[in-house]
């Protein structure tokens, strides 16, 4: 019987994996976001700062600061979720990614509800692909802040995947 | 960003590119979630600037469809126009367009709320 992979193998080729795909994008940084990995489940995270206040008065979170996190968010969960079966089959081209010859899927539309006004503190957000296709997906994120059943913003979209040889 | 003409439930506001705001990095165009931000600063900007609405406003919903990337080294530059206000609601269009003018990168419709006597 083969042996099963030590863990620590496993867990070093997807952090691997989860970094080289969300280095290559200069916007995930500029906006102070991460992406914490258990199994295949990602949570991003906005980090606070004073930029992402949009309404100094109450003071809270910008609907803008808040739409591009939550469009990140979709672009990084829906890479990821496609990407799965060849991180696992370890026949993902790591190269591919880096140099970005492998690209990240497209947004044809983007539709956020603003659910309640967002907290000046750290926000999260996860993904569900709801059908992920060879040409298009449509993906659906949830963003909450202090209670993970009370949203503070959601969002649907549909993207376009990119095409691969073969 | 840098509010070009407000007034009349109307705004004008642009982003200059930046190679902090890049999504794809072999072809240097900008990340839709820039775009996003940028259309929603022009929407609740278009709601304040309304003679209706109040100074304070928040999103309800906001949909964007992407036409086109936007050509990388461009400002991309968004208008919003409030078409409709009630007493509560503010209905907003935008559109966002790099140099070429005349083929939209982006076009988003929103919802904003009206708020009353309150700065």
């Amino acid at each position: 019987m083969k042996r099963p992979e030590p863990v620590i193998q496993v867990k070093r080729r997807r952090d691997l994996a989860l970094s080289v795909i969300v280095n290559q994008v200069p916007y995930i940084e500029f906006l102070g976001v991460s992406f914490d990995r258990h199994g295949d489940q990602l949570t991003a995270t906005m980090a606070f700062h004073d930029d992402l206040i949009g309404n100094p008065a109450l003071p809270a979170l910008h609907g803008g600061a808040t739409a591009a996190f939550l469009e990140v968010t979709a672009i990084i969960g829906l890479a990821w979720t496609s990407l799965w079966g060849e991180i696992e089959g370890e026949s993902l081209d790591i190269e591919a990614v880096q140099t970005g010859v492998l690209a990240l899927p497209k947004t044809i539309d983007f539709t956020v509800d603003y659910l309640r006004p967002g907290l000046p503190r750290d926000a999260y957000a996860r993904v569900r692909v709801n059908r992920s296709g060879r040409r298009y997906a449509s993906v659906h994120v949830e963003a909450w802040q202090d209670n993970r059943d009370r949203l503070f913003a959601e969002a649907s979209g549909h993207f376009l995947m990119p095409q691969r040889d073969g | 960003m840098k509010v070009e003409q407000l007034g009349e439930g109307r705004a004008v506001i642009s982003m200059p590119y930046d190679t902090l705001l890049i999504g794809d990095p072999v072809t240097k165009v900008i990340h839709g979630g820039a775009v996003s931000a940028l259309m929603d600063t022009a929407g609740g900007a278009a709601v304040v600037a309304h003679p209706l609405a109040g100074l304070g406003t928040a999103t309800l919903d906001l949909r964007i469809d992407y036409m086109r990337p936007a050509t990388p080294g461009q400002t991309i530059t968004a208008t919003a126009e409030c078409y409709h206000v009630t007493r509560t609601v503010a209905f907003v269009r935008a559109t966002a367009c790099d140099a070429d003018t005349d083929r939209p990168v982006a076009t988003a419709t929103g919802a904003f709320t009206v708020v009353k006597g309150r700065a």
